[in-house]
């Protein structure tokens, strides 16, 4: 059985590795978290906003074309429909109620390409409460059409300038600010990564979409489990989402789909599970890109919101124990997968689940197999990534 | 007794201790700004190991273990280099760094050539209560390392008294809410939480730490605990130093004026 213990720990991954002036916020997280979520009338304001709000819950779509390309039956569950474009806001809509219930003003998140960070600065326009986004200066400028959003929606938006200028130090930043700030701010962490509770806190709130698919399948196929899962891994939230609900199902299979950047071994890739070992990063012990000293290596992905050195404790210990299989996509594997479905289906996914789908390339699968993508998010954000490669990719006749 | 120990037994206050970055700001200069802050009147030294995320630091720490590290600073190089410093010399040194660093060294070696380059004791800041307890004390206590948990203003007092029961050596008060990073001054709230922690009646002595820049704050931690520890202060005049002996040797005298204790 895949379970965390009282501690955090998925196995030998997660824990809280995390500086004293963390203790306080975190230890009211870990005493709180689950009787808040448990609270019925939680549940119905978090399950009400899902529904009114967000649009849940979203379609599973039986994609003909791709499914009759590739020989499977193919389902895309559709989080790209959610207001803001991607699973995300799941995330975000519980969070912030819990900061509410916690009685916090003052919201801070991190965000990498940008989607976190617009989910996070719409719900704290739904609940009125101050937010400040710490985004990689590097991300600022490939991620233009995301700042402008989160600024009309009231928050303000501070450039990492540390580091590789990345989610990474994006993410440094708003631990420093929390330990800076450590009475009246919630820090809305937007992946399956940092101290526990967070990791398992984000899954909860993400396991709504493989709730949500089990009954879409179970009504559309005859069957509550697929054979196989899909979805694409930059801190893990999606993937934790979608297989959440299977993880103790041992027949389904779960696909995570890492960015392998210019190749894996091109010095240039974002392959956590293939290239990292086991470490500390942001509070958690679990795989990480890191020198033989143990410094943190810079990752690099086309896709923002997957270049991150590490992976979340329990895709570590799914990985780690076989549980899951990873794969790893390249840039252009990954924009050729994205003009692809945008040709196929009529939907142009986000950059990072074009990692997704182009794994269809590489996994085994048996005819007449269930196979469900996440499609974590849609493309407009990505546009300008997406027509600067397209003449390249229509002159190689791709 | 390691010499953090016999440091408070000879000495329980006026204790300056000064951090700096290994390998800033050139990389065989930790030798030197060692022997320098001992000869200029410094009581010990936190001595940090450069990581490139350091979570808990400021933007002035931040920098010197980015140019540390583009020096080529590494923990294997760290070691030789607080040895031959400490052949010269018997100022106790604390090393400070993140734990994701000591795993990868591998927690034994790390503890075993910690004692071997003559390191006294560790801050690790973002190894937790929880996880020392579990897996690392009897490791780093019969290596006879000394170890500093840190409290901040948000630490409740049965906490506190965790902290003082598994550190060694001393304890390590955070003083304001925050990274490091020099302040301006210290508000009338930190000294009441100063108060408050001073009348606990630790077995530990304690260090006050973070925002403690010059002479006035120095002395007016000293009034309410063993000492104070000064960090992103001293790094500063490093990087504008043009010898990094004489900017020891002036900082410290900046600090300590001419009422220089023994
Ligand atoms: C659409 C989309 N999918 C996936 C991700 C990767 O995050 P995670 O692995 O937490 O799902 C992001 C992150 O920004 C995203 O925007």
């Amino acid at each position: 059985m895949v379970a965390i213990d009282e501690r955090g720990y998925y196995g030998e991954f997660g824990g809280a590795y995390i500086p004293e002036m963390l203790y306080a916020n975190i230890e009211e997280l870990r005493q709180n978290y689950l009787e808040i979520m448990r609270e019925p009338a939680f549940e119905r304001e978090f399950r009400a906003l899902l529904k009114d709000y967000v649009g849940r819950p979203t379609p599973l779509y039986l994609a003909k074309r791709l499914s009759e390309h590739y020989g499977a039956r193919i389902y895309l569950k559709r989080e790209d429909l959610n207001h803001t474009g991607a699973h995300k806001i799941n995330n975000t809509v519980g969070q912030i109620l819990l900061a509410n219930r916690l009685g916090k003003k003052r919201i801070i998140a991190e965000t990498g390409a940008g989607q976190h960070g617009v989910a996070t600065a719409t719900v704290c326009a739904l609940a009125g409460l101050q937010c400040i986004v710490y985004m990689g200066a590097v991300d600022i400028r490939r991620q233009a059409p995301n700042v402008a959003r989160m600024r009309m929606l009231g928050a303000e938006v501070r450039p990492a300038i540390s580091g590789s200028q990345t989610l990474k130090d994006a993410t440094n930043e708003a631990i420093r600010d929390w330990i800076n700030n450590p009475e009246d701010t919630h820090y809305i962490i937007g992946s399956v990564v940092g101290p526990h509770p967070y990791p398992d806190m984000v899954a909860r709130f993400q396991s709504v979409i493989s709730e949500e698919i089990r009954w879409q399948l179970s009504g559309q196929a005859g069957r509550e489990n697929p054979d196989i899962i899909v979805a694409c891994v930059g801190g893990g939230s999606n993937a934790a989402g979608a297989f959440y609900h299977f993880l103790d199902e041992e027949s389904v299979r779960l696909v995570a789909v890492e960015a392998a950047g210019l190749g894996i071994h091109s010095g240039e890739s974002a392959a956590t599970s293939v290239l990292g070992t086991k470490g500390i990063i942001h509070g958690s012990r679990t795989l990480l890109m890191q020198t033989p000293d143990g410094q943190i290596v810079e990752p690099y992905s086309i896709s923002a919101g997957l270049d991150y050195p590490g992976i979340g404790p329990l895709h570590a210990h799914l990985i780690a124990t076989g549980r899951a299989e990873a794969a790893s996509i390249t840039d252009d594997e990954a924009l050729a997968a994205g003009y692809f479905l945008s040709r196929k289906e009529g939907i142009i996914p986000a950059l990072e689940t074009a990692h997704a789908f182009a794994a269809l390339d590489k996994i085994s699968y048996r005819p007449d197999d269930i196979i469900i993508v996440n499609l974590s998010g849609r493309g407009d954000k990505d546009l300008d990534t997406y027509i600067n490669h397209y003449e390249r990719f229509q002159k190689a006749g791709l | 007794m390691n010499r953090i120990q016999q440091l408070f037994a000879r000495q329980q206050r006026d204790i300056l201790n000064i951090y700096f970055t290994a390998g800033y700001p050139g990389l065989d200069d930790t030798e030197r700004i060692i022997l320098a802050l001992d000869k200029a009147g410094a009581s010990l030294i936190e001595l940090g190991m450069p990581y490139s995320d350091p979570l808990a630091d400021g933007p002035t720490i931040q920098q010197s273990s980015q140019v540390a590290l583009k020096n080529g600073m590494t923990l294997q190089l760290l070691f030789e280099q607080a040895k031959a410093a400490r052949k010269r010399s018997e100022i106790p040194i604390v090393l400070m760094g993140y734990f994701n660093q000591v795993m990868q060294y591998g927690e034994q070696r790390f503890f075993n050539h910690c004692v071997e380059a003559g390191i006294d004791g560790l801050i690790l800041p973002d190894l937790p209560l929880y996880e020392y307890e579990r897996s690392y004390q009897s490791m780093i206590s019969q290596a006879g390392l000394s170890i500093s948990f840190l409290i901040t203003p948000q630490t409740p007092e049965a906490r506190i008294r965790k902290v003082d029961e598994l550190s060694q050596g001393f304890v390590y008060m955070v003083a304001d809410s925050s990274i490091t990073g020099a302040k301006s001054g210290i508000a009338d709230r930190q000294l009441a939480y100063f108060e408050r922690v001073d009348k606990l009646g630790l077995k530990n002595p304690r260090l006050i730490g973070f925002g403690i820049s010059n002479r006035e704050t120095f002395e007016l931690a000293c009034r309410y605990a063993s000492g104070a520890i000064i960090g992103s202060a001293f790094i500063k005049a490093l990087s504008a130093a043009a010898d990094v002996e004489q900017a020891a040797l002036d900082f410290v005298r900046g600090i300590r004026g001419s009422a220089r204790p023994v």
